[in-house]
């Protein structure tokens, strides 16, 4: 028994760990563009195409894969910035729609070049860590560094760096940060970057675990959503601390009962959650 | 806003044309198109119910669930308690009313975007109970045969509305009156209210108003009606399963409401035509069926960057063109009077 719960923990880091990556792109974007961005799945999909391209495809290493990945997914962020956030930024719903339409584009585009069918990403490294009867895959493991490591990166990066208070002062009040001499399009275009990049690093580190597919976005956004909602909206902890609760909830109730009892869980989870706590467990009140 | 009551004479014109629109376009498309006009008069009712909701500032995404819970309420009551269908409808649509006022508690205590997530949260748990209750939902595949609209046998004429082109008239005359009804309330002291609670809800509360009560009337309202057209869904299509009311459908009710336009009533009616008549008619026709989500998607884009106020931008540009060339030529009269 033991063992099994072992297992099922080792299950949820997993599950955890590449999840906050999604959760804190998404409130990054949020937190600095004001705008939901409902192709954030879509992101993470191209993170995993681009090691099917270039690991799978080129033969290169799979950390290099995994770097291209991120600049490409980052790039795109840029890109979806500077064509359809920047001019919609005082329109939060316009953002939304036209980041659907680009959702669309992206989901095409990856069926034109791959196919419908699921891609198979030969396997990274076979090695396993066995403790008692519960084993973690070392694919699984280094999902679970390289989450740890790019967090705390991430973390410091705002802390320490001059850029960093810049980013989260646009995200606490854009106008008085503009009136500091803070570029908001410069900090936005960023912010973008590193947002996606993210998404773009988590879709390419499971893409061995997974078994790609164009619509392999969908599932991953909506359980994003949940995510940064019970965090609270604007707090990247609170991502974090939400990715882990979620994760934890849903594997283990899904071991003891199954998928769908997991997901009916999960979401209401998240409605007590809201019921008690309106802006989430870290979020702060919105201005009136 | 002062309220024009009376049809001038272009007005009425206007709208015979529309009736004889309405009446002949079943004739005019093929069999398939047929199928769709009724899908697509069905939808016209479930996005207009949905700007409703949206008069208070609160953007649900339940709403495609609260016409899967007309849907399936509908189904069984006419299919396991042998409800008469046109009864069985009605108390479908009431039973998503329903449904929503007990939401109502839990989700209007959250604003804007955490209401947006939550009642997606919300619908997606009611969405599953159909999925993993087999018992009296069907699990994964749904209800079937679900009865059909009673043939109407008036003695000299017989009407079968498994006939798509009479399923359309049946759809076509319910849809209408429940417009119409949508637009009275709109137009009455309650719409005020909503509209006064979107645009300043504290100062409503101050003179008194329920925020919370009128924020759950509307949502009872709307979803009442999106009932109505997941009623109206079922008994053509005699069968529902939880695939059809998930989160893309209602991606697609989100972007044919922004597209069209919220500010006036008609703004969703545009949004739903014009990109309907796009994807299932200008896109199919072209062929490329591989690329249509890729325009579409660039359509949706185009969209909002160059219409950011929607479709019915359009229209009341025009109609503020119209007027002013009228008001000019008003002028020009005076003037020449004056001059004379």
């Amino acid at each position: 028994m033991s063992d099994f719960l072992l297992q099922t923990v080792f299950n949820a880091s997993y599950a955890a760990s590449y999840m906050a990556l999604i959760a804190v792109g998404l409130v990054l974007i949020f937190g600095v563009m004001g705008v939901i961005n409902f192709a954030h799945g879509e992101l993470y999909m191209a993170g995993a195409y681009a090691v099917v391209f270039f690991y799978a495809g080129l033969g290169l290493p799979f950390l290099a894969a995994v770097a291209l990945g991120l600049v490409f997914v980052g790039c795109l962020g840029m890109l979806m910035e500077l064509v359809l956030f920047r001019p919609l930024r005082t329109n939060p719903l316009g953002g939304l729609i036209a980041s659907i339409g680009f959702l669309l584009m992206l989901q095409t585009i990856a069926v034109l070049g791959f196919g419908l069918r699921n891609q198979n990403v030969p396997p990274v490294s076979q090695g396993r860590i066995t403790i008692g009867g519960a084993f973690l895959t070392y694919e699984r493991l280094y999902v679970i560094v390289a989450t740890v490591v790019l967090l705390t990166a991430l973390w410091l990066f705002l802390r320490r760096s001059k850029f960093g208070w810049a980013l989260r002062a646009c995200a606490q009040d854009r106008e008085a940060a503009a009136l500091q001499g803070i570029s908001i399009n410069q900090t936005a275009r960023y912010a973008m970057f590193i947002g996606a990049g993210l998404a773009g690093v988590a879709g390419a580190m499971t893409a061995p675990l997974v078994a790609p597919s164009p619509f392999m976005g969908h599932t991953v956004i909506v359980t994003a959503f949940i995510i940064i909602i019970v965090g609270g909206i604007g707090s990247l902890e609170g991502a974090v601390v939400a990715a882990i609760l979620y994760a934890f909830v849903h594997t283990f109730v899904t071991t003891f009962y199954d998928g769908v009892i997991a997901n009916i869980v999960g979401l209401l989870l998240m409605l007590a959650v809201l019921v008690v706590k309106p802006h989430g467990l870290f979020g702060v009140r919105e201005r009136a | 806003m002062p309220e024009k009551n009376t049809i001038g004479a272009a007005g009425l014109f206007g709208i015979l044309i529309l009736a004889a629109v309405l009446l002949a376009v079943p004739h005019l498309v093929s069999f398939s198109q047929q199928e769709l006009l009724v899908f697509l008069t069905i939808n016209v009712l479930l996005v207009v119910s949905y700007r409703l909701l949206t008069l208070t500032g609160e953007w649900s995404l339940a709403h495609v669930v609260m016409m899967g819970v007309g849907s399936y309420g509908s189904a069984l009551y006419a299919k396991n308690f042998g409800f008469p269908v046109p009864i069985a409808m009605l108390a479908g649509a009431a039973t998503a009313g329903l449904i929503a006022a007990l939401l109502s508690f839990p989700l209007f205590r959250m604003k804007g975007f955490y209401f947006l997530i939550g009642s997606f949260a919300a619908g997606e748990v009611i969405r599953l109970i159909w999925k993993r209750f087999t018992d009296p939902f069907g699990g994964p595949k749904g209800i079937k045969r679900i009865p059909g609209f009673p043939e109407v046998d008036l003695g000299f004429i017989q009407i079968d509305f498994y006939q798509p082109e009479n399923y359309y008239y049946l759809v076509l005359a319910v849809v209408l009156v429940s417009l119409w009804v949508l637009y009275r309330i709109e137009r009455s002291r309650l719409g005020l209210t909503f509209h006064a609670i979107h645009w300043q809800d504290k100062l409503s509360e101050s003179v008194g108003i329920d925020t919370f009560r009128h924020r759950m009337l509307a949502f009872v309202i709307a979803s009442f009606f999106a009932g109505l057209a997941g009623a109206l869904y079922a008994h053509y299509l005699s069968t529902v399963n939880p695939n059809q009311f998930d989160v893309d459908t209602m991606v697609y009710v989100l972007i044919w409401t922004i597209v069209g336009g919220t500010t006036r009533w008609y703004g969703p009616i545009l949004g739903v035509i014009a990109l309907t008549i796009i994807d299932e008619v200008i896109l199919r026709a072209i062929g490329a069926d591989q690329i249509r989500p890729l325009l579409y998607g660039a359509i949706l884009i185009a969209a909002i960057l160059f219409l950011p106020n929607g479709l019915e931008s359009l229209v009341i540009k025009a109609k503020d063109a119209l007027r002013r060339r009228e008001g000019v030529a008003v002028e020009k009269v005076a003037v020449r009077k004056g001059a004379g």
